[in-house]
């Protein structure tokens, strides 16, 4: 980096919301964006009136493929009612969410506006599966769509890679997903808010009524090991290492710093901001690290003055189980080849020393790919404020978060760090 | 060949001629497969072309059973997995392709570090052959 990098103004979040996620015949991304809009509208302590949002920032992967639809930003103004403000649409893969929620960052600290929303939406489960997964594919580089692989292709190798380097297997991943799923039933907005024992649980049911042979595991690892239920997408990684296929909205609202208290006594600061750029598999100098996510961090631990350690929640995107290990040692929290051991020594459970995806992560929770960005932020925004309810961390002085967000394979990455004051 | 741009049309055009080309940077020699205009190391746009042996080793693998609707074409699906990998040739450039003559439906048996050559797959596209870079075992 060429120097420190600095914001011209601080900018603050006052208020978060997101949908229920999960995959739904009779919504659209229009409803589900607004049920994210009005749960930020009257998340705002004292109150905010909607006329007074300058701008919009919508992050949206690929609706124009899902729903056949483009042009988003006007839709969504339209939608809100801030026709003739301008809105204007993000996208970086899986990061867009992100992405809208660091151009609000900029615009704000420019000073250009005041008062920014900031959130993404997509819609993806009206498409058959086939379709989805072709969909995601665009996102993936030019030559890796070629040679054949898909989204969980491109992070299977990448475990390929990872398990060769360090010595980790197949039985290290099953600790990020049963993690995962711990936390999930402590979400109400989760997709999957089951335990995998819940799941287990749940199948056993099925088998039963439908007078089916009931199936046996000994614990959950069985469970996870048996193909007939967990079976492979792209080995290694197997369904229950994949996040599902989501609909879904979320959203943040910002304010300049000075303003910050005329909204709430609890807002957020945006202390650590970065974003970097990765190149495809064939380019990569590490196959099991994301050099986006090395540079996004460096930048937001530089322009908050922190380190790794003073990250004390973070959502990391957990697009697949092996992407979690990673990146937790490119954030920093981690030393490379330390991950996995950190996961299945349980530092990383919401008990834990690092909580990680207390939400249940984009397994769980789900993964409505726009929309992931701010629904990130919006769980930090849950725990920072001490309003997480049954999955709130236990940690006493509870001031930093983080969220951590990826798009396509890598390519685009971003660290947010976030600060309550007071 | 210095008038063939250095873009992947060019690099698909080889491969229709079962060649896989590469470009040399003419400052300082690094070498990309894919082909670059423009060298990422010393930002010198002199390239030239240059043929690789197609020979490597393998440095990432996958085993893909649900493929998207091309390979579902071919015939892959989750009893008959494929095998896409990251290789890096020879020449130190690295190139993602198809991985063929590996027991897909045991992935533990494939190794990185296996020793591959290069093959080249042709794809009926209808009104043209596409060819896709693949690697066996040498
Ligand atoms: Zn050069």
């Amino acid at each position: 980096m060429q120097r420190k990098r600095k914001l011209g103004r601080g900018v603050a979040i006052v208020g978060a919301g997101m949908s229920k996620f999960g995959m739904f015949r009779d919504r659209d991304t229009k409803d589900l964006f607004l049920e994210a809009f009005n749960e930020a509208m009257a998340s705002v302590d004292k109150g905010m009136d909607p006329n007074d949002i300058d701008a919009i920032y919508f992050g949206n992967f690929s609706n124009d493929f899902f729903v056949h639809q483009a042009h988003w930003g006007p839709i969504i103004s339209d939608l809100i009612g801030n026709v003739p403000k301008a809105s204007t649409r993000t996208e970086g893969a899986c990061a867009s969410g992100a992405l809208a929620l660091r151009e609000g960052v900029f615009a704000i600290a420019s000073g250009f506006y005041d008062i920014v929303l900031a959130g993404g939406a997509e819609q993806l489960s009206k498409l058959p599966t086939e379709k989805v997964t072709e969909g995601l594919a665009l996102a993936t580089s030019p030559y890796e769509g070629k040679a054949g692989f898909t989204f969980p292709g491109v992070f299977g190798a990448t475990a390929s890679a990872y398990f060769k380097k360090y010595g980790a297997n197949r039985e290290h991943l099953m600790n990020v997903t049963i993690k995962s799923h711990n936390n999930a039933p402590l979400n109400p907005k989760a997709q999957f808010p089951q335990s995998i024992s819940d799941v287990m649980k749940d199948k056993v049911q099925r088998a039963i009524d439908k007078g089916k042979p009931v199936p046996v595991w000994k614990d959950e690892r069985e469970f996870l090991r048996d193909p007939l239920v967990n079976p492979v997408v792209a080995w290694p990684m197997h369904l229950f290492d994949c996040s599902p296929i989501s609909d879904g909205g979320s959203c943040v609202i910002m304010v300049a710093e000075e303003l910050a208290r005329n909204f709430t006594d609890a807002p957020l600061h945006v202390i650590g901001l970065g974003q970097g750029s990765g190149s495809g598999l064939h380019a990569k100098e590490d196959l099991a690290s994301f050099e986006a996510t090395k540079y996004a961090a460096r930048e937001a631990y530089e322009l908050s003055g922190l380190r790794p350690d003073d990250v004390q929640v973070c959502e990391v995107h957990d697009c697949f189980s092996i992407a979690e290990i990673v990146h937790l040692e490119d954030l920093g929290f981690f030393a490379p080849g330390q991950g996995y051991k950190a996961v299945e020594e349980g530092l990383t459970q919401r008990d834990g020393p690092k909580p990680i995806n207390t939400s249940g992560g984009l397994k769980c929770k789900g993964h409505p790919i726009g929309a992931t960005g701010t629904a990130q932020i919006y769980e930090i925004w849950k725990q920072l404020r001490g309003e997480a309810g049954e999955r709130q961390v236990p940690i006493d002085s509870l001031r930093i978060g983080a969220a951590h967000n990826l798009g396509g394979t890598g390519g685009t990455c971003t660290f947010t760090i976030l600060e309550r004051r007071g | 060949m210095t008038n063939i741009p250095f873009n992947d049309t060019s690099y698909e055009r080889f491969l229709n001629e079962n060649k896989l080309m590469g470009s040399k940077c003419a400052q300082c020699g690094a070498v990309y497969a894919p082909p670059r205009p423009v060298c990422i190391k010393c930002h010198s746009g002199s390239m030239e072309w240059l043929e690789m042996s197609g020979k490597g080793k393998l440095s990432a693998f996958t085993c893909i059973a649900v493929g998207p609707p091309a390979m579902c074409n071919e015939g892959y699906d989750r009893n008959n997995p494929y095998c896409s990998g990251v290789v890096e040739l020879d020449e130190g450039a690295r190139v993602v392709a198809r991985i063929n003559g590996m027991n897909t439906k045991i992935p533990e048996s494939i190794n990185i570090g296996t020793l591959l050559k290069v093959a080249f797959l042709r794809r009926d596209e209808g009104d043209r052959v596409e060819t896709i870079l693949a690697f066996e075992p040498l």
